[in-house]
Order: C-alpha cells, then sequence, then structure tokens
C-alpha cells in the first residue's frame, strides 16, 4: 500500500502532470508519455485521438475527460501496458478491428503488476481489455461493447491469461465471444458484473483454481458459461437468465473438483446447471426455475451434494445418464413432489425421485420429446414412481420440503 | 321450408334438447371448477394454463367422443319422427351435428375463460386464445368422429365402446406406439417423421402446437427447433389449425355419407 499511496501524492502534484488536448500543446497521448515523469499523470481532455497505439512504459496514471475518445480506426490495438503501477480511467477507446494473426485489444496489459483499469469504454473492441501475466490489477466499472457476429471475428470482453490476484468487477459487457475469458488465472474475483449477449460463453473459465465468482449476471449468452478444469471454485449468488437454444445452459462445471455453487438462480434456460464430471460439488441454496431441464448431472460426477435447493416450474428437475446415482440429494424443494407430511417437521415423510422415466428416454433419444405433457408418458412415469425399474433408486431426496425455501434475498422476481 | 331453415331448425330443437339434460352445464361447471383452482392455487396465470392444457387434452375428448355418442342414440326416436317429414337428410345431418358440437364448445370455453377474465389472471390473452380455441377445435373433432362411431354401430352399448376404444387409442395408446418407434428406429434422424406422426392424430397435434405457445425451456432444443421451425408462429399455427380442421371435416364428411345411405 504505501506504494499505492505514494501515486496518490505525485497525482496530486501538478507539476507532474500533462495535459493532453487536440488543439494544446501536447496533443498526442504518445508525446504526453515521454514529458510525464515516473509516476506522473496525464489527462486527457475531451477529443478524438488517432495515433499509433499508444505503449505505456512507465508508471503512470492516464485520465481522460468525459468525451476523451481513443480511436483506432478498425486496424491497431489502441494500448499497450508493460509497466507496473499504471491507471487507465475514463477514457473511451473506439474500433479496434478484428484482426486474425493478433489478439488486438483496446487495452493490452503485459508481465505488469497493479494496473488499475478503471470506468473506461470500450465500443467496438475486438478484444476489450486484456491481461496476460499480471499479478493484483484491477479492472473496475468499465462498459464493454462488441458487434462480433461469428466466433472466429470476436475476440473476448475482459481476457486475462496466466494471471494472479486479479478483481473483475461491476463491467458491463456484451457482443464478445467470450465475455469475461479465465485461462491460468489464480487467485482471482470476479463480481457484480453483468455479461451479456455475448457470442458464445458469458463467462469462459478454465484452469483456474482458487478463483471465486458472485454476484454477477449473465444473460443470453450464446451458450451460458462454461467453467472447467479447475478446482476449489467458488460461486455464489450469481443469476443465469435465458440461455435459450439446443445447445446451451445457464452453467457447465466440466471437470471440477471441490467446487462450491451457492445462492445461484438459474432461470429460464434450456438447461439449468450441466455437470460433468464435477467431484464433490457443493450446491446449495440454489433457486432452479422455469428451465427445460434443471440439472443435467452425468455419471461422471461424484459425490455432488445438493442441499436446500428449490426446484421450480422446469420440465425436467433432474436427469442423469446412469442407473446408479453418486450424488446425494437432500432437504431440496420439489414442486413436482407428490408426498405429505404427517410429523408436520416441514419435510415429506416419503422421499421424492426427481429422475422421471420419460427424462431417460429422451436422455437416450431426444426426439421423443415431441411426447412431452402427452398422457401415455405421464402413466410411464406414474408407474415409473411406483415401481422403479429403470431410474436410479438411489437418486432420491429424503427430505423433501414442503414449501419452497425461503433465501435472504427474495427468490428470483419473475 | 328451404334447406337452411329446416337445418336451423332441426338444431335448435336438438340445443334446447341438450340443454334440458343439464349435461353440458355441469361440463362448463367442472371447467370452470378447475381453472378456478388452478388460478388459485396453482401460482398465477401463465402456470394455471399449462396445468389446464393437459386438463384439456384429456377430458375435452374423452367427454365429447362418450356424450357425442350417447346424445345421438337418445336422439335415435326424434331423428326418425324428423325423417318421416319432407326434410332434407342433410339438413337434419347438419343440425345433429351442431346441436352437439356448438353447445359443447360454448360450455368449454365459457367453463375456462370466463374464471380467467373474473380474476383478471393473465395479461396472455394471445394463450389463454390459443388454449381455448384449440379446446373448441377439439370439441369439434371429436363430435364428429361421435356422430361417425354412433351412425355406423347399431348398437348403443358398442358405440359407446367403440368410442371409448377411439379415444384411448388416439390419447394413449397411439403416443405408446409412436415410443416404440422411436426406440426401434432411434439411429435414423426421426424429427420429420415425427412431425407427421404428430399431425396424424388431433389430440397429438393439439398437444405440439400449445406447447410451442406456452414456451417451454425444455422444447428450445433440437427437436423443439424441428417443430417450431415448422409448427411455429403464424404460418406454424395455421398449418396446425388446418390439419384440425382437416379432421373435423373428414369425419363429418363420411358420417354424412353414412347418415344419408342409412336404413332407418
Amino acid at each position: 500500500m504505501p506504494l499505492l499511496a505514494s501515486i496518490v501524492l505525485l497525482a496530486q502534484l501538478p507539476t507532474g502532470t500533462v495535459v493532453v488536448s487536440p488543439d494544446g500543446p501536447v496533443r498526442t497521448l504518445a508525446r504526453a508519455l515521454e514529458l510525464a515523469p515516473e509516476g506522473g499523470r496525464v489527462v486527457v481532455r475531451p477529443g478524438v485521438y488517432r495515433e499509433a497505439t499508444v505503449r505505456v512504459t512507465r508508471p503512470v496514471e492516464i485520465a481522460g475527460d468525459s468525451g476523451a475518445v481513443l480511436d483506432g480506426e478498425d486496424h491497431r490495438q489502441l494500448m499497450t501496458i508493460t509497466a507496473d503501477d499504471v491507471t487507465i480511467r475514463g477514457l473511451a477507446f473506439r474500433r479496434v478491428g478484428a484482426s486474425f494473426n493478433e489478439d488486438r485489444a483496446a487495452v493490452k496489459v503485459v508481465g505488469a503488476r497493479r494496473c488499475r483499469i478503471e470506468d473506461n469504454e470500450v465500443e467496438d473492441g475486438f478484444f476489450g481489455i486484456y491481461l496476460a501475466r499480471t499479478t493484483g490489477c484491477r479492472v473496475v466499472n468499465n462498459r464493454l461493447r462488441a458487434r462480433g457476429r461469428t466466433e472466429v471475428t470476436s475476440g473476448n470482453g475482459i481476457h486475462l491469461w496466466s494471471s494472479d490476484s486479479a478483481l473483475i468487477e461491476g463491467n458491463t459487457i456484451s457482443g464478445f465471444r467470450d465475455g469475461i475469458y479465465f485461462e491460468f488465472v489464480r487467485g482471482s474475483v470476479i463480481r457484480g458484473n453483468a455479461s451479456g449477449g455475448n457470442i458464445r460463453y458469458g463467462l469462459h473459465f478454465m484452469y483456474s483454481d482458487g478463483c471465486h465468482y458472485r454476484a454477477n449476471v449473465f444473460r443470453g449468452n450464446g451458450s451460458g458459461v462454461a467453467v472447467m478444469y479447475s478446482r476449489d471454485v467458488e460461486m455464489t449468488g450469481n443469476r443465469f437468465e435465458d440461455n435459450r437454444g439446443s445447445a446451451a445452459y445457464g452453467l457447465l462445471l466440466k471437470e471440477m473438483a471441490d467446487s462450491r455453487l451457492v445462492g445461484n438462480t438459474f432461470i429460464r434456460s434450456t438447461t439449468g446447471l450441466v455437470a460433468e464430471g464435477a467431484d464433490r460439488l457443493e450446491a446449495r441454496d440454489n433457486d432452479f426455475i422455469d428451465d427445460g431441464w434443471a440439472v443435467r448431472l452425468t455419471a461422471s460426477s461424484g459425490g455432488a451434494r445438493f442441499t436446500g435447493n428449490n426446484f421450480i416450474g422446469n420440465t425436467f428437475d433432474v436427469t442423469t445418464n446412469s442407473r446408479q446415482a453418486f450424488s446425494t440429494f437432500e432437504g431440496n424443494y420439489w414442486a413436482s413432489y407428490r408426498g405429505y407430511d404427517l410429523d408436520r417437521d416441514g419435510y415429506g415423510d416419503v422421499p421424492h425421485r426427481p429422475v422421471r422415466l420419460f427424462s431417460l428416454i429422451v436422455e437416450h433419444n431426444e426426439p421423443s420429446l415431441v411426447l412431452l405433457r402427452s398422457l401415455f408418458v405421464r402413466v410411464l412415469d406414474a408407474a415409473e414412481r411406483v415401481v422403479p425399474a429403470l431410474t436410479p433408486e438411489g437418486l432420491a431426496d429424503a427430505r423433501p420440503a414442503m414449501r419452497p425455501l425461503a433465501r435472504q434475498t427474495p427468490v428470483a422476481a419473475r | 321450408m328451404s334447406r337452411f331453415a329446416a337445418l336451423g331448425r332441426v338444431a335448435r330443437c336438438q340445443l334446447r334438447d341438450v340443454a334440458r339434460s343439464r349435461w353440458v352445464i355441469a361440463y362448463a361447471l367442472f371447467f370452470a371448477a378447475i381453472t378456478d383452482a388452478l388460478i388459485r392455487f396453482g401460482g398465477g396465470g401463465e402456470r394455471a394454463m399449462l396445468s389446464l392444457v393437459d386438463i384439456v387434452l384429456f377430458v375435452v375428448p374423452l367427454v365429447t367422443l362418450v356424450f357425442g355418442t350417447t346424445y345421438l342414440y337418445n336422439a335415435r326416436e326424434f331423428v326418425e319422427l324428423i325423417l318421416a317429414q319432407p326434410v332434407r337428410r342433410g339438413a337434419v345431418f347438419g343440425g345433429l351435428y351442431l346441436g352437439l358440437a356448438v353447445p359443447l364448445s360454448l360450455g368449454f370455453a365459457a367453463g375456462v375463460g370466463l374464471p380467467f377474465l373474473f380474476h383478471g389472471a393473465t395479461d396472455a390473452y394471445a394463450q389463454l386464445g390459443a388454449l381455448v380455441g384449440v379446446g373448441v377445435l377439439l370439441t369439434l373433432v371429436f363430435s364428429a368422429v361421435a356422430l361417425l362411431i354412433a351412425i355406423r354401430a347399431d348398437d348403443r352399448l358398442r358405440g359407446v365402446a367403440l368410442a371409448i376404444g377411439a379415444w384411448l387409442l388416439m390419447a394413449v395408446v397411439y403416443d405408446g406406439l409412436v415410443l416404440l418407434a422411436v426406440s426401434l428406429f432411434a439411429d435414423y434422424p426421426l424429427e420429420r417423421p415425427l412431425l407427421a406422426a404428430m399431425l396424424a392424430n388431433p389430440v397429438d397435434l393439439a398437444r405440439v402446437a400449445l406447447l410451442l405457445r406456452f414456451d417451454t425451456a425444455a422444447l428450445l432444443g433440437y427437436t423443439g427447433a424441428v417443430l417450431r421451425q415448422v409448427l411455429g408462429g403464424p404460418a406454424g399455427m395455421l398449418l396446425a389449425l388446418g390439419a384440425l380442421v382437416l379432421w373435423a371435416v373428414a369425419p363429418l364428411a363420411l358420417a354424412a355419407r353414412a347418415f344419408a345411405r342409412r336404413d332407418f
């Protein structure tokens, strides 16, 4: 912290400040950066600046007035930061332009520590904010938009590769390939972002152990959110909404170990949660509402525990591809539960089997979905419920709650 | 007496008769009670409608078939009497059909529609309209099938048995056979044959058309995409509507022919 404090001190010294303006003595950011002392400050007055990629090689703060625009004219990266302790605040970055040769970004930070990228705007980004080999960077309150049409011609909104201890907070991201992209990231936090309308994933998360993401909203992304090949990941209070389409889901957990999924909402998606090889997953206090398939749990997910979740209005609550049950369900609320509670302890006296025979049939043979809600299927399901012959007998909730479980924050406003 | 005047008069006689039997009132009250309960306890209008889809698909064909066949057997003496008058058979048949289908349709529409309007439970009038419309179409279809059965089968018991058999076939057995076919031919692309199979059964057709309207998230998968492509949208609704109308017209034409040739 003393270092940070000294930066703040220096920034307040008028001697270290260089002003860039379209009609002043200093007209380009490049020139301003040459003039600014180490730890100094560059103030960018309103105007559109078109210049070669700005290279920040010394610790400085660059602060844009409202209306300060850096324009890439669709063919260059806008800013590259290779120094520690750089702050970029209040700038608008425009027209990065797609590239097939390089990961061109609005702001790229390479091999730097403690960068702060705050309150900026990216319009028509290819990549938006790109962090490679960074430590302790903060990317806060930025608005990023792209107009990508296909996966190959667009990049990611906030892209982190091989970084450590980053904070990604309060950003709004739309129209990229992946809204937020994490690969080989350690101990970082993704908090309070809204990532929606991206072509592939709202959040794409791989090989990133010990990370934590909470209170984000992922809405209407092409496939949803994919969190893969990581361990010890904490996911709390996020909303996964409106992910619709034949291959779309709210959240995909693939090859994940020891992760916690707590207090999230999965709503109006073709599939809410897909868990493939999610070992020892703890899913607690989540709401699954109005999904086609609320939870798809493959047999490769061992030792998952589902407790205190609400399952309301889903076509299928749980499907699996095995007759064996490797996961436990306890104390969840199932709107489809038909049992009774004679001892009035708030939990049903007969176990609930959430896997329907029809869901198994559909799992093996997708076209049979056309028979959804037909009388024949009801009869089949009812018969199977009485005498389970094909559905996994062990996959049952022995203590199904009789009423929807209350949340501290109100259950998904519908 | 002109042909249509005669048709109208027969229909009116039958309407009065059906109304007097109070069955239709009970039918309307049944739907009103169920709908009301679903709105009150089922968690809102949209969800009530989705539950109603199941009930409509189950009850409307069954009641229409059974009620329709017994209706014609009960009207037997009246039919014989009226055929002794200088009235064309076509007019009598038309009157019989309207006298059956109109009160059942009205009873159903009122039973489902009024509770929604009374509670003001929904803004989704398009969905409510689809539900009521499809239910009325099903009534028209199965009224025609009921007449066909009752005219072809002399014996009342046999007729009612045939009606229940027809219901079982279309509402339950057919889907079982479809499921069997799906599992037998699992290795082939089945979406389009299945679509044809759904078009070929009025109950399935009604079900699929309604489910697409009700936006069930599970139907957004691949199978749903194929269904939506053909049956979704305004053109798809027209196709479903046309197929259902065809399903009403074909048995009606057969029944009319049988009625015209029959020796009473």
